[in-house]
């Protein structure tokens, strides 16, 4: 990737405020303040950052100290939530002015147990490694915290791919979860009814994948540069007939799985399941290697071809993009498309990697959590990389964190949440932390649109 | 049948001016009638009677069609409605034309169904509305917001948080009706949420929906979790509501026991749409909040307070589809079970923008959507071949339509979503 895409989004952009409805008569519906700040990253920063120095870059609002505090605020936060869903640390409060350090050791055992058993279980446990070098346990149990982050990791990158995408087109995709549905479906039904050879199965199967999702993203896309029908409606009532047609699919002769009478389908075959990277005791698998492949492609989709010029410039302007004679419609349809491919894929990779038959809950939240991965991401493909990694980070922790400490994974999600709520509203942190403003003032996310 | 349709879009696009809205959905009724006629019709078996009782049961007085007989001419009912909105013989009755459309479309697919069998209308329109109460409630919460601006896409996070705070506090306090004040509170703390987020942060509303609901759903279940799971008896244990019977009213057959022995919720789902249409269209209260809607800068410039008034819908939302959510705890089955509202939040949504950001279009989709809840379950119980699943899309696919502008174009409030700077 090239230097500019990372350049901090501090360009002159307009300031925050810059979308807000004046009065001037705009048609309903038009999305034509959208695109300014969701290019942001492509403006030349101004000034430039070499005149700053270190200590300026830390105390004024740029993303990536923003993105820091956000995250330390979103700790803070979801610490607060576990002492005070702690009844041992609710105890101590009782007696709290009496013997306050009670309470504060409780506190610290609480919550420095939670994040504890989170970093051991998303990284590294030291303790295991100790064991390993001592040849008292086997090596690959060392390197299971990362290959569980990895194999989380894999579908959570390639929906934000997605989400960021449609979002530097100008489009929100809220329909990743129905889109690596659908994938999931053509990837299962490519695995367990066709047999074919080792190598060339896998390729069908993820074809498949890449198919089901570009089809489920193809009709909000073409609704939306027909009709004008909001993608973000249409795309939301199409996660929920994706996973109807799912709940229906599973338990249809054929493809439920012989002998059982639950919502379960047959085994995808081995030859189209996703490689293990690192032998059969970890689950990691060759999914994270193409969502790693996909944010090259899309990166290189967005800053060096023809179309992913058109897919910036209808993102930014459209109005500007009809004038210099793109068709938006096109592009729309063409951006919902490859968006839905992605998440198309985040579902095959969930499919052939990890789970390898068809349940109703086989996705689960992953569309959305793709979403969150994005907006942490800034709407770059390193960024959602990056963002990936770490909330595949947290999920992998999380179950650590349930069996050692008793605190429920979906901690997990109400992080994620407070991380992108945080993000998205640069001017919180900014008063929280009391950062001084950075010139220009970036907008973050408050990229305003109606319906 | 949507490759049809989007065949007709294409018609559409290219020829603007003869297919007017009530052309196209006229065609769409003749396609559907003629669909309904030939296919329900050849599949409904000759000779059996569908039978529909008004009562709760088998017994009493009952409307008796023959099958087939019956789907035909439903179906060729529907396509005549079709044919007078494309001839514009019926252009100036819409509204009702639609609803008779589709009101013989559906006779005519339970004509088949029931053929053979019979239908309890009483039970099924107390099941309808059984099942529209957390959509309506959920319904008028996005409208609240919508209609002064604000985009809420985390109805489905407010009845989630409305569910639990519910089914918490009741259990705590031990009385259900200060479960239904933990609920609008629950529904409260997202609507504040989302108000300060959108209105003083100016962050996107459609990603602060989804990020909110994210966090609904992250904290309901880890509280769950936490502290329901471990002590159910204490925590999670609120009851429920009693049916209320209202005094004579619902001694009136048919209607009465389907409106006036009920649910509270009901009651207050009535009350609400009743109330906010009139404020809403009839009061000052409500043509300053649309004007907010709409036109932001004009309603500052004759001096409405264009934020507060924004602030104040969004947390009234909040709390009424807060009790919406309450439906799912103590208005019906007591406990809370994680991720328990299972999509119907993003069905109010849907509702919503079907009922045209109306009160009452609201209340009606929620019925149709209600309706088609009810209808699934009615189909297992008769062991019918259509499966459920594909009933529970029609609301979903319904709402595509009427979005994407082929049963008319849905309008939302202009301002809706965009934040107001003054300047």
């Amino acid at each position: 990737m090239s230097s500019d895409e990372q350049g901090p989004a501090s360009g002159a952009e307009p300031p925050a405020g810059a979308q807000p409805q004046t009065g001037t008569d705009a048609p309903a519906g038009t999305d034509a303040p959208a695109g300014d700040q969701v290019a942001a990253g492509e403006q030349p920063p101004a000034g430039g950052p070499r005149g700053r120095s270190f200590v300026d870059g830390l105390t004024t609002a740029n993303p990536g100290t923003v993105t820091a505090l956000a995250i330390m605020l979103s700790l803070v936060a979801g610490g607060l939530i576990i002492v005070f869903s702690d009844e041992t640390v609710l105890g101590t409060f009782s007696y709290l002015f009496s013997r306050p350090s009670d309470a504060v050791s409780a506190i610290w055992s609480s919550v420095g147990g939670a994040y504890g058993a989170l970093f051991k279980g998303a990284f590294i446990d030291v303790e295991t490694l100790r064991q390993a070098l001592a040849g008292e346990t086997a090596w690959y149990r060392v390197f299971r915290p990362i290959s569980e982050t990895l194999t989380n990791a894999a579908p959570l990158i390639l929906t934000g791919l997605s989400f960021t995408l449609a979002f530097r087109s100008g489009l929100i995709n809220i329909g990743g979860n129905g889109q690596a549905i659908m994938g999931a479906i053509v990837a299962g039904m490519a695995g367990f009814w066709l047999h074919l050879p080792p190598v060339l199965h896998l390729l069908v199967a993820l074809l498949g994948g890449l198919i089901g999702g570009a089809a489920w993203g193809f009709v909000p896309g073409l609704l939306k540069a027909r009709t004008g029908a909001h993608e973000v409606i249409v795309t939301i009532m199409l996660n929920y007939i994706a996973l109807n047609f799912l709940v229906w699919l599973v338990i249809q002769e054929g493809v439920q799985r012989p002998g059982r009478n639950d919502a379960i389908s047959k085994l995808v075959d081995d030859n189209a399941q996703l490689w293990p990277l690192a032998g059969d005791n970890l689950r990691v698998h060759a999914g994270i290697l193409l969502a790693l492949v996909a944010a090259v492609g899309v990166a290189w989709l967005l800053r060096r071809s023809t179309l992913g010029f058109e897919m910036r410039a209808v993102g930014s302007n459209p109005d500007a993009a009809r004038t210099a004679g793109m068709s938006i419609g096109r592009t729309y349809v063409a951006a919902m498309a490859l968006a839905g491919g992605l998440s198309g894929l985040g579902g095959a990779t969930i499919l052939l990697g990890t789970a390898h038959s068809l349940t109703p809950a086989v996705i689960g939240e992953t569309g959305f959590d793709g979403i969150t991965v994005a907006l942490l991401g800034r709407g770059k493909p390193l960024g959602t990389v990056l963002a990936g990694l770490l909330f595949g980070a947290l999920r992998a922790g999380a179950v650590r964190m349930q069996g050692a400490a008793g605190v429920p994974v979906d901690l997990v999600m109400i992080l994620q949440a407070l991380i992108v709520l945080f993000i998205a509203a640069p001017a919180l942190v900014k008063t929280v932390f009391r950062l001084r403003a950075e010139r220009g003032a970036a907008a973050g996310l408050a990229a305003a649109r109606g319906w | 049948m949507t490759t049809l349709h989007l065949d007709e879009v294409a018609e559409s696009t290219t020829a603007r001016g003869f297919w007017t809205r009530s052309r196209k959905a006229g065609a769409m009724y003749l396609l559907l009638g003629a669909f309904a006629a030939l296919v329900f019709g050849a599949l409904a078996p000759g000779g059996e009677v569908a039978r529909f009782t008004l009562s709760e049961n088998s017994e009493g007085l009952a409307v008796e069609v023959p099958a087939k007989l019956g789907a035909v001419l439903l179906g060729v009912l529907c396509a005549a409605v079709g044919v007078a909105l494309l001839t514009r013989l019926a252009a100036h009755h819409f509204g009702w034309a639609t609803a008779v459309a589709i009101g013989a479309f559906l006779l005519s697919f339970l004509c088949w169904q029931v053929a053979g069998d019979f239908m309890p209308l009483v039970r099924t329109a107390s099941g309808t509305l059984f099942f529209a109460l957390p959509i309506v409630l959920g319904s008028l919460g996005g409208l609240f917001c919508e209609r002064a601006g604000v985009i809420n896409i985390a109805i489905e996070g407010q009845l989630l948080m409305g569910a639990f705070g519910g089914a918490l506090i009741g259990s705590v306090a031990g009385s259900v009706w200060l479960g239904l004040v933990g609920a609008a509170f629950g529904g409260l703390l997202i609507g504040a949420l989302l108000a300060v987020f959108a209105i003083r942060y100016l962050v996107d509303q459609i990603v602060l929906g989804v990020v909110l609901y994210v966090l609904a759903l992250g904290l309901t279940g880890y509280l769950y979790e936490r502290v329901m799971q471990t002590e159910q008896a204490t925590f999670n244990n609120p009851g429920t509501f009693r049916e209320f019977a209202i005094p004579y009213l619902s001694d009136i057959p048919v209607i009465g026991p389907v409106l006036f022995e009920a649910n509270v919720f009901l009651y207050i789902a009535l009350a609400l749409v009743t109330v906010v249409y009139f404020a809403l269209f009839h009061t000052r209260w409500g043509l300053r909040v649309r004007a907010v809607g709409e036109h932001p800068a004009a309603a500052d410039t004759v001096g409405i307070r264009v934020q507060w008034v924004r602030y104040r819908n969004v947390m009234y939302g909040g709390m009424i589809a807060g009790i919406g959510g309450a439906f799912f705890t103590i208005g019906s089955t007591g406990g809370f079970v994680k991720g328990m509202t299972n999509g119907q939040g993003f069905i109010a949504l849907a509702a919503l923008i079907f009922g045209r950001w109306s009160p009452t279009g609201a209340l009606a989709a929620a019925v149709l959507f209600g309706f088609a809840n009810q209808l699934q379950d009615y189909l297992r119980l008769i062991d019918s071949p259509i499966d459920s699943q594909f009933l529970a899309m029609l609301p979903y696919i319904a709402t595509i339509f009427a979005v994407a502008g082929l049963v008319g174009k849905v309008r939302p409030p202009a301002a809706n979503g965009q934040p107001y700077v003054k300047g």
